[in-house]
């Protein structure tokens, strides 16, 4: 079986938010980058099928030099190979599915694995878009993944509870809090990933589907009230005030 | 022909779910004021309840019927959503940002070779092109997006939209259902036993954090949750503690995005990835003993105090104020 992880570099949550002088993009100055979360609990997924049934697992990113960070990491954890595609991976979703997709297209792989959203960017499409472009079958926002013979069985969250989707191999999984804790990188696993390669490939030329036109900070939450009295007189105080400034109920 | 936006739908139990009623009422303001038809597209065994849409705006009513649609698979659905594009000339798909919106809007897009905006808060037709707004960086920012692509495709987050009544002629036309070969489908829906409506669209929200010690005394939070018409959520400190509180209660940033018009976080404190998942909220109220937890910035009513007594307070004040969700 072979696996592929298309893992993305994102801006750490806590980095402070400063738009370019284009005012369009983030400022690069201090954000911390990290591999998105949900990204970690593809990988883990697939090491675990690794460690389960045995399973060649890939890892891939879409950028520049500094996501060779991302994949060294994941070489660490436990990946076998490590592919830098280059090529833009911060931008349009729709742009980097079609590099994925290129690239994937001939390699014979059977899943393939990413988090159900970048962190930051949010836009849950590259999953899904890599799943059509591909012309395979998908699973989203998965918690709970079983592999059979060719086969998935997925548990995916939804409104109110979760669902169960079934397909062929190749498939796309996206992943999602809940589907595995994932581990630690070990001594012994940094040290090997020191002695891996990263295969560097040109990412295929890609179209745009939308772009960001503008970068703006939300306006000021104008400072808030501070209830008084006791617990009885602020719970009193509170009801009234949705009441009737909030208009709530 | 009038170049067309076309909204889908999501049925359940015969009626239309209450995010695509948002949806379609933000679509029907977009084609008046782009001077286009408003098409609302449903799809399943039956979209018997799906003449409702003609209440909210829906000048042509779509229906894609039939067994290969009795459950949800996302590549067939995404067939029906791009050929239904192509047939009618449509040039802007929208749907709900709902489990299905997100798992069948992008494949569609990808199908249809065309941009695509996820969760957005903010629509606008310029110059003809969709343009559409959206929170990045955990709601650190908003990214205005505008498509390349002649086609464009967005889904729009649950409870931001008014749903509105706008009365239009709600023609019917049945759409045929592409063949496929279903690459995944819905085997079976595993629902909580609670007939509550999700995190995501309600619209009273009371969340409990570590400050709550421990799961059963959650029961607090059911019963002011209860007493305002709302629902109970946590923050990933409560939810991850070992408390039986299940991930999807979780608000935040591997949790649910939520956008109610009124959130009570209790005994949380406030951590950036909690705010990514509630900061659309229209009314933030906080109740936590440190009065330096950095919730307070965000509140507009904060109560400095011991949840453990405000709580039950609340309830009682409620209940004696007969306040129930609107
Ligand atoms: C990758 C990543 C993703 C994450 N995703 C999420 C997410 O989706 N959602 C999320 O919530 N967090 C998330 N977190 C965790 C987040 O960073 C915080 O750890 C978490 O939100 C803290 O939860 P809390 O506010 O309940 O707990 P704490 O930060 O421990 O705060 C508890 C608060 O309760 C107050 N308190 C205690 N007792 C009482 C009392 N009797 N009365 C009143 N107040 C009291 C305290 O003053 C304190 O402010 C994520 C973290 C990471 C690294």
């Amino acid at each position: 079986m072979k696996i592929l992880v298309a893992l993305k570099q994102v801006p750490d949550t806590e980095t402070k938010i400063k738009v370019a002088a284009d005012g369009r993009s983030l400022d690069p100055a201090d954000v911390k980058w990290i591999t998105s979360p949900y990204d970690e609990y593809a990988l883990e997924e697939a090491i675990r099928i690794k460690e389960g049934k045995g399973a060649e697992v890939v890892a891939l990113s879409v950028g520049g030099d500094s996501v060779k960070e991302v994949l060294k990491n994941a070489l660490a954890l436990g990946a076998d190979t490590a592919v830098l595609l280059k090529g833009d991976g911060q931008g349009d979703a729709f742009a980097v599915a079609q590099m994925i997709a290129a690239y994937a297209k001939d390699k014979g792989f059977d899943l393939i694995l990413c988090g159900n959203k970048g962190l930051g960017g949010d836009n849950a499409a590259m999953g899904p878009m890599l799943a059509e472009l591909m012309g395979i079958g998908q699973a989203n926002v998965v918690v709970k993944l079983e592999l059979g013979e060719g086969t998935f069985k997925a548990e995916r969250e939804i409104e109110g509870g979760t669902e169960i989707v079934e397909g062929a191999l190749p498939a796309v999984i996206t992943a999602q809090k809940g589907l595995n804790e994932p581990r630690y990188a070990s001594l012994k696993g940094i040290m090997a990933a020191k002695k891996k390669t990263i295969e560097e490939v040109d990412a295929a030329p890609a179209t745009t589907g939308a772009q960001i036109s503008a970068l703006a900070l939300p306006p000021e939450r104008p400072a808030g009230r501070r209830l008084e009295g006791d617990a009885a007189a602020q719970a009193q105080a509170l009801l009234q005030a949705l009441k009737d400034e909030a208009k709530v109920f | 022909m009038t170049s067309m936006i076309l909204v889908f739908c999501e049925l359940k139990d015969g009626q239309i779910r209450k995010p695509s009623l948002e949806v379609l009422s933000e679509g029907r303001r977009l084609a008046d004021a782009a001077g286009k038809q408003l098409g609302a597209l449903f799809a399943g065994a039956s979209c018997a309840g799906s003449a409702e849409a003609a209440k909210y705006g829906a000048d042509v009513i779509l229906t894609a019927e039939g067994p290969a649609l009795t459950s949800y698979s996302s590549d067939v659905f995404a067939a029906v959503l791009a050929e239904a594009v192509k047939s009618k000339g449509a040039t802007v798909l929208l749907a709900a940002a709902t489990a299905v919106g997100k798992d069948v809007a992008p494949r569609a897009a990808a199908r249809l070779g065309a941009g695509y905006a996820s969760d957005v808060t903010g629509l606008s037709m310029v110059d003809g092109k969709l343009q559409a707004v959206r929170p990045v960086y955990a709601g650190k920012a908003f990214a205005t997006t505008s498509f390349a692509s002649a086609v464009q495709v967005a889904t729009t987050r649950p409870n931001v939209f008014p749903a509105a009544e706008k009365a239009a002629a709600g023609t019917t036309e049945a759409l045929a259902v592409p063949a496929s070969d279903f690459k995944s489908v819905v085997k079976e829906i595993l629902a909580k036993a609670s007939g509550k409506v999700d995190l995501s669209e309600a619209n009273v929200i009371v969340s409990g954090g570590r400050g709550m010690k421990d799961g059963a005394n959650f029961k607090i939070l059911e019963d002011l949750a209860d007493a305002l018409g709302g629902v109970v959520g946590a923050s990933r400190a409560a939810v991850d503690a070992g408390w039986g509180l299940p991930h999807s209660m979780q608000v935040g940033q591997t949790g649910k995005v939520v956008s109610p018009t009124l959130y009570i976080a209790c005994g949380i404190s406030g951590a950036i990835q909690h705010i990514a998942g509630m900061s659309g909220s229209k009314f933030i109220v906080a109740i936590n003993k440190d009065p330096e937890a950095p919730i307070f910035k965000l509140a507009d009513y904060g109560i400095v105090g011991d949840l453990f007594e405000v709580v039950p307070e609340l309830t009682k004040a409620a209940k004696a104020m007969g306040i129930g969700s609107n």
